[in-house]
């Protein structure tokens, strides 16, 4: 396939961190309002072709309006949509070089699947030999063949999934929106789709805009996430360092599971970052080449699978450790998730991975553990 | 007067009854089964004889009349065998009928059409209009039902005669010199028709549009359509369902209509209600109007049956 053969580059896909690439939609200062409510706040983005962009946030954070402002559905009150550098403010939908997959499919009920698929090709006015085979094609690519006569009433949700997602690749755009695309199918087949929609990103070298709130998807399928709240852009970045470099308490906590310990900053040197936390009776020390002030309030954030969770008390205690009493338990196959109950009556969590089957697991119910850290298992956040 | 079968003659369409419920519902779907019985189907079997019957100076004026309680069973053959196709044979051979049946037609038919015309267009703006205005609109349609049908085609009267309001107005404002010649015309009963039959054509689109998904609209202008276009190959093949039910809503009633012909029609205006009344009032020939009536059932019979065909497929196909 050639999506495998693309691995390696897409590997070193970055076209953000090159300052002279030019982006494929810009948003410049990009505000909308209904009425008093501030959907969009001072929005500027760049996203590059061939990227595979998410935009993450909780439902009224303002992704599915930005989004509606490339299709062409809602304009900016002010600032600027670019598409290749042209302005496409006031530009109507129907003269937009992107498509969009709407949430609700939005199949045409009363035409059948070839019907839905060829519809945007009938309207560029495609001869209809050239409609017949784009429609063959789009149906191959969606694996639909043998359903090219249904109306979208008599098939199961997935397939009309797939229906909306051919009918919106026919034309070709530009740029592919998704509005939640996967949100009404159950989980396991919204875990293949989503690698599906990676390999047909790859294939069609197409640049795809996903709005989502589901966090793993934006993380599967995305180059970069865009983690959005109260219509402002919060981090931008790939998967990875949204994960494992949050910018503040609000992405770390949005994404993923994670822990947070309140103190001051008593020592920033050498891309080293102490802090002191009494309310944990412990020192904190991270390797973080983050700007920050001495006596400044902060958090340390560290995720349960990088904290480890031990019965015998570390030789060095003071730094890095902290002691509790294992409160709960939950066993979830792949891991195991430790709820550990400090002196402060604060609760941290901790997970494991369960690598090894029918092991008596030696820590239970009650135990007072030891739970330490390395250096460089989280990060500082001052907001 | 048309013999529309009620909604609940849909019941034929209930879900299959399980064996625990079964006689509950087989009780709920008797009430209306039971309903056409006695409202329907007896009076109309009691027509079906009249019609068969021979007109007489009498009280009744027809007959024979069956007396199934006293008359010995020889009575009762014998007058059985004195009904007949007569009236029919009568009413095919008099081109006054079946003229007045074709101008039914044709009068019900241009009405229907231009009901549609104004309806569509309201009923779209009722659907497109701001949610908390709808319940007010749908008021307003309604609402002309609170007066008396007979006055508001009487009042029509007062607004298509030659020194009514509308050439009064018309010849006030200088765009005519001479009143134009409305009332006692067939324009003036599709004028009547029309108006009265509105509601009916405005309540079924309304409930076809209301509950169109408005992102079919915006995946249609997504997809290269403009708002023209996406309202020809969207919105408006979705409402068919209703454009289909409103036009038969009106056009049943309407080949059979009589007040309006009569108050707002001229002596040209050869409606097959009329005639039917002409035939049962003045010449007191309640037979022949019978099987004017019974021919008028049957010509209806066929848009009826499409009708309902239609609802049982909207319904299959789940909208």
């Amino acid at each position: 396939m050639g999506a495998k053969t693309l691995g390696p580059v897409r590997r070193r896909f970055s076209p953000w961190n090159d300052p002279d690439a030019k982006p494929l939609i810009e948003f410049k200062n990009v505000i909308k309002r209904f009425g008093d409510f501030t959907a969009v706040n001072d929005v500027s983005l760049k996203i590059y072709e061939r990227e595979f962009f998410a935009l993450l946030g909780p439902s009224g954070c303002g992704k599915t309006t930005l989004m509606r402002m490339v299709g062409g559905f809602d304009e900016p009150t002010s600032g600027d949509v670019l598409l290749d550098g042209k302005s496409i403010k006031g530009v109507p939908p129907y003269h937009r070089p992107v498509n969009m997959m709407f949430q609700s499919y939005a199949l045409f009920p009363h035409m059948n699947v070839k019907e839905n698929i060829g519809f945007g090709l009938k309207m560029d006015g495609l001869p209809k030999g050239e409609i017949d085979a784009r429609v063959q094609e789009m149906l191959k690519l969606v694996k639909l063949e043998p359903f090219a006569t249904r109306k979208p009433h008599q098939m199961s949700g997935g397939q009309r999934q797939r229906v909306a997602l051919a009918r919106s690749l026919a034309k070709r755009p530009r740029v592919l929106l998704l509005d939640e695309p996967l949100g009404a199918l159950d989980k396991k087949l919204r875990e293949e789709t989503q690698f599906e929609l990676m390999d047909l990103q790859m294939t069609l070298g197409m640049t795809f805009l996903i709005v989502t709130h589901d966090q793993e998807e934006a993380m599967t399928v995305a180059d970069r996430i865009a983690v959005m709240d109260h219509g402002k852009l919060i981090q931008v970045a790939p998967p990875s360092e949204i994960y494992e470099q949050p910018n503040s308490k609000y992405v770390a906590d949005f994404i993923g599971d994670i822990n947070l310990f309140e103190g001051k900053v008593a020592a920033c040197a050498d891309n080293v970052i102490r802090m002191e936390s009494p309310a944990l009776g412990t020192v904190i020390e991270v390797e973080d080449d983050e700007h920050c002030t001495v006596g400044e309030d902060a958090w340390f954030a560290v995720r349960p699978e990088k904290m480890r969770i031990s019965l015998d008390q570390p030789a060095q205690t003071g730094l890095n450790v902290v002691a509790g009493e294992v409160w709960d338990i939950g066993y979830l196959g792949d891991s195991s998730i430790y709820h550990v109950k400090l002196a402060n009556g604060k609760t941290v969590r901790a997970t494991i991975a369960n690598t090894d089957r029918m092991v008596e697991r030696p820590i239970g119910w009650e135990d007072k553990v030891w739970l330490t850290w390395p250096r460089d298992a989280g990060v500082v956040l001052t907001r | 007067m048309a013999g529309l079968a009620p909604p609940t003659a849909g019941g034929g369409n209930a879900a299959p009854a399980s064996s625990q419920n079964g006689w509950t519902q087989r009780i709920v779907i008797l009430v209306p089964y039971v309903w056409l019985l006695v409202f329907f189907l007896i009076p109309f079997f009691i027509v079906l004889k009249i019609s068969l019957s021979e007109q007489v100076r009498a009280a009744p004026p027809y007959a024979p009349v069956f007396d199934i309680l006293t008359d010995p069973a020889a009575t009762t053959l014998e007058k059985l065998s004195m009904l007949g196709l007569g009236n029919f044979g009568r009413i095919f051979s008099d081109t006054l009928y079946i003229e007045a049946y074709l101008t039914s037609v044709v009068i019900a038919g241009i009405s229907t059409f231009a009901t549609l015309l104004i309806g569509y267009p309201i009923a779209y703006g009722m659907a497109r209009a701001p949610r908390e205005w709808r319940a007010t609109l749908l008021m307003m349609v309604i609402l002309p039902f609170w007066t008396s049908f007979l006055i508001r085609v009487y009042a029509w009267i007062g607004i298509l005669a030659d020194e009514g309001l509308l050439n009064n107005v018309l010849m006030g404002l200088g765009l005519i010199d001479e009143p134009l010649h409305i009332m006692s015309t067939n324009y003036a009963v599709m004028i009547g028709i029309v108006y009265s039959y509105l509601p009916f054509m405005i309540l079924p689109l309304y409930s076809a549009l209301e509950k169109m998904d408005d992102t079919l609209l915006e995946a249609a202008q997504d997809l290269g359509c403009t708002p023209f276009k996406s309202f020809w190959l969207v919105t408006f093949p979705l409402s068919l369902p209703g454009v289909i039910a409103g036009c038969f809503l009106v056009f049943i009633p309407a080949v059979g209509e009589f007040v309006i012909p009569d108050l707002l029609g001229g002596s040209e205006t050869l409606m097959i209600g009329r005639t039917l009344w002409e035939e049962f009032s003045s010449n007191t020939d309640w037979p022949l109007s019978a099987a004017v009536a019974i021919l008028l059932l049957l010509l209806l019979v066929v848009p009826i049956v499409i009708f309902q065909n239609q609802q049982a497929k909207m319904q299959e196909s789940g909208r």
